[in-house]
């Protein structure tokens, strides 16, 4: 008996949105579930975007100092080194030093490292702020008009400050990340506020918040399926748009990634646990649907990558 | 599929005699079609009645059930296609793949290894499952020595990966309890299925594709054979991923009987990277393996992939807790400051791991809020004064510290007042809102 395959197909797709002026990356435009490709087209593929921080990290492993420590400090060499040798689909330039809890630097100092990074790279350039809702609405705004022209996206707007982000997005014709908790109808309801503001659905993007493995990745595996299959199989417009997974941050974080061996020594080499920690937090997202991955270490991505290139 | 009550009630006695717990056979029907009772509960139901029940009552993924006792491994038995529409059920065993090729002492060191990567996670045991057996060298004489050797270092139960002769003379030598046969397939299947009959082993069913597989199971399910594990044959990627979807829902929206068995996966014969093995593991952990065999089960990835299998495996309608009580961390004594949060595992998980990188000696004191994160849990009246006041007056914690100082959640602090009245001596401290706030409090603060 001839198996009759349970194919599953869908009358719409996640909208498709290009960034980038050099070089483009497009990023969503599938009508199917996370690799799906036996029921479906996926033109794009999730994408790996790769983290550059505006300032020396304080904090970081060993193992992360020993890969990128000597870019460190050094955004524009360190975007470079993300394309030019992790190859990199995008750059996530995260403007941490901005926090007014931490350094508290500048939005004109933001402007100068987001045009550094943008002239040392061709791949797209994604910008976040430090998170915090006051500063990023001020410093995203200036990175925005910095960036007119480069399609750029910036984020995370949130709903405390998703006026003056959106509103910057739309005068200097840039990309829009919407971030929500871990909450579907959340992630829904910005996107409604963004679009009322007048900003087109087509330009935005939607971070529904990351929880690292062992650290709540359920909860972001399972919103990033329900808004998908909201997306695919209701229709829902307002959930078609791609969406985005921070999730370097979160995992190194994680005691389980950055510990030592003598730290912990029942968990086996430090290297290759850091590594494992972030590419299967980065897997289990994209497998859940993510399109936009923004992670941190070069072997972890480049896992991930293989992954990809297997399951496609 | 799953009948209605009303269907239910047709197959009923209809005498209402209320011997199964509930008045009417009508009630006790409807109870039958939620699974909240057993037809074995009502005395009176005819065995006509029962096979078509019982029929149509069947898992549409059959349970299967590997090794006995407190090792046995129990896998099948799902009934969604994503966790967040009820929850999935049975987490896959990890099977660490031993070949009787291997050195002795080789394969004693990795089963030793093996065994000793346990670990403990809000209170669960996350450790591997199996260990499959695979006769590589073709003599069954090495393959028996080797099964003997196994079974003889650890409890887990064994996949013995052979023909139908060597599995037999393996089993004679070293008796083993519901091993999983590996693997009937269209050259051996009678043999196969006479071995597990025998043995009353569960059996894998190894195909060249979908079509096969669902020819053979057939077979062996009217040959008697009903504990299966599907082997759809794919051994790359692509393939595997695409035939465990085509597989579930097979079973669950097709309600086809032949693919209604949990599935085996092998990334260990899908790549010779150890990475990328970890990460082929951890997408069939994801997307519905059954049994997931590796080469390499090192504790980096080991972890990793029992943490994963916990993540995904969680019911997401049950949140993780911890279990109320004191935690010290970073060395945390008498003169420690103690912090007060609630005991859903994510936000012990987050406050403990923020307390850690402050590497200040810190005690966290977890109240039982039934799971609920903090702002959800005092909404709910879980995380309030009387009940914080209870918990730490009826502990130990005066032992424990010599002050008498507490810090909650900065978004509770409209608790502390109250509580400083609860809790009379002692001091309530707001500590911040957002728990990675906590190293730089930390560093500050002085209970």
């Amino acid at each position: 008996m001839a198996f009759q395959a349970p194919v599953e197909t869908s009358t719409t797709k996640i909208r498709e949105l290009t960034l980038g002026a050099n070089k483009t990356v497009a990023v969503g435009g599938q009508n199917a579930l996370a690799f799906h490709s036996f029921e479906g087209t996926l033109p794009n593929g999730p994408k790996i975007a790769l983290e550059v921080f505006d300032t020396t990290p304080a904090d970081w492993s060993d193992e992360l100092k020993s890969v990128l420590g000597d870019v460190w400090g050094d955004p524009a060499a360190w975007a470079r080194k993300c394309e030019g040798q992790f190859g990199a689909d995008l750059i996530c330039l995260q403007l941490a030093s901005t926090d007014p809890n931490g350094a508290n630097r500048s939005a004109a100092d933001a402007v100068a490292t987001v045009k550094a990074v943008a002239a040392a790279i061709s791949v797209p350039l994604m910008v976040y702020g430090s998170g915090n809702v006051e500063k990023d609405a001020e410093v995203l705004k200036a990175v925005a008009e910095a960036t007119q022209g480069m399609n750029v996206a910036i984020g995370a707007a949130v709903e405390e400050n998703y006026k003056s982000i959106g509103a910057a997005a739309m005068g200097f014709g840039s990309k829009v990340v919407g971030q929500t908790p871990i909450d579907v109808n959340m992630a829904k309801q910005l996107n409604i506020l963004l679009t009322n503001l007048g900003v087109k659905i087509e330009n935005l993007l939607i971070d529904p918040s990351t929880g690292a493995l062992g650290y709540g990745l359920e909860y972001s595996f399972s919103i990033h399926e329900r808004i998908k299959l909201a997306a695919l199989k209701q229709n829902d417009a307002m959930l078609q748009a791609p969406t985005v997974s921070n999730l370097g941050k979160e995992v190194w974080r994680a005691k389980e990634a950055k510990a030592s061996r003598e730290e912990a020594p029942q968990w086996g080499d430090a290297r290759k646990r850091g590594i494992v920690w972030e590419a299967l937090t980065a897997v289990a997202l994209m497998m859940a649907g993510s399109d936009v991955l923004i992670m941190r270490h070069p072997a972890a991505a480049q896992l991930v990558r293989q992954a990809m290139v297997g399951l496609a | 599929m799953a009948l209605t009550g009303m269907q239910i009630f047709k197959h009923m006695p209809k005498t209402n005699c209320g011997q199964c717990g509930v008045p009417t056979c009508l009630a006790f029907a409807m109870k039958l079609a939620s699974s909240s009772a057993t037809l074995d509960q009502c005395p009176f139901v005819s065995d006509a009645a029962k096979a078509v029940l019982a029929e149509a009552s069947a898992p549409p993924i059959r349970g299967v059930t590997i090794g006995e006792g407190e090792y046995a491994l129990k896998i099948g038995e799902e009934l969604v296609l994503h966790r967040h529409e009820k929850t999935f059920f049975n987490p896959p065993g990890f099977a660490l793949l031993i070949e009787d090729t291997e050195a002795a002492d080789a394969v004693a060191t990795k089963l030793a290894a093996l065994k000793a990567a346990t670990y403990e996670r809000v209170g669960q045991t996350l450790r591997s499952n199996l260990v499959a057996v695979k006769n590589a060298s073709g003599d069954a004489a090495k393959f028996a020595a080797c099964v003997a050797a196994v079974a003889g270092a650890v409890e887990y139960p064994l996949v013995l990966m052979a023909e139908p002769a060597a599995i037999e003379a393996a089993v004679a030598a070293t008796p083993l309890k519901k091993p999983l046969l590996y693997a009937a397939t269209a050259a051996n299947l009678d043999a196969m299925a006479a071995l597990a009959k025998k043995l009353g082993a569960p059996l894998a069913v190894k195909a060249a594709g979908l079509d096969e597989l669902g020819e053979l199971t057939a077979k062996l399910d009217a040959l008697g054979v009903k504990d299966l594990v599907l082997d759809p044959g794919s051994r790359t990627l692509k393939e595997t991923h695409q035939n465990l979807v085509y597989i579930r829902r097979a079973a669950l929206k097709k309600k086809l009987r032949p693919f209604g068995y949990p599935v085996i996966t092998f990334p260990a014969e899908e790549t010779a990277d150890d990475m990328m093995e970890t990460v082929l593991a951890a997408i069939y952990t994801i997307k519905y393996g059954g049994i997931i065999v590796l080469r390499d089960l090192s504790p980096e990835k080991a972890y990793a992939l029992y943490v994963l299998r916990m993540n995904i495996y969680t019911d997401p309608q049950r949140p993780m807790q911890v279990a109320q009580g004191f935690y010290p961390i970073n060395g945390a004594d008498e003169n420690s400051p103690v912090l007060l949060t609630t005991n859903f595992s994510l936000t012990y998980f987050i406050v403990s791991s923020e307390v850690e990188g402050s590497k200040v000696p810190t005690w966290l004191a977890i109240v039982d809020t039934d799971g609920l994160s903090t702002l959800t849990a005092w909404a709910a009246g879980k995380f309030v004064p009387d009940r914080i006041a209870a918990f730490i007056t009826k502990s130990d914690l005066t032992t424990r510290v010599k002050h008498k100082t507490l810090v909650i959640p900065g978004y509770t602090a409209q608790l502390s007042g109250e509580l400083e009245e609860e809790l009379a001596g002692w001091k309530i401290v707001v500590g911040p809102r957002e728990a990675s706030e906590l190293p730089s409090f930390l560093k500050a603060f002085k209970p």
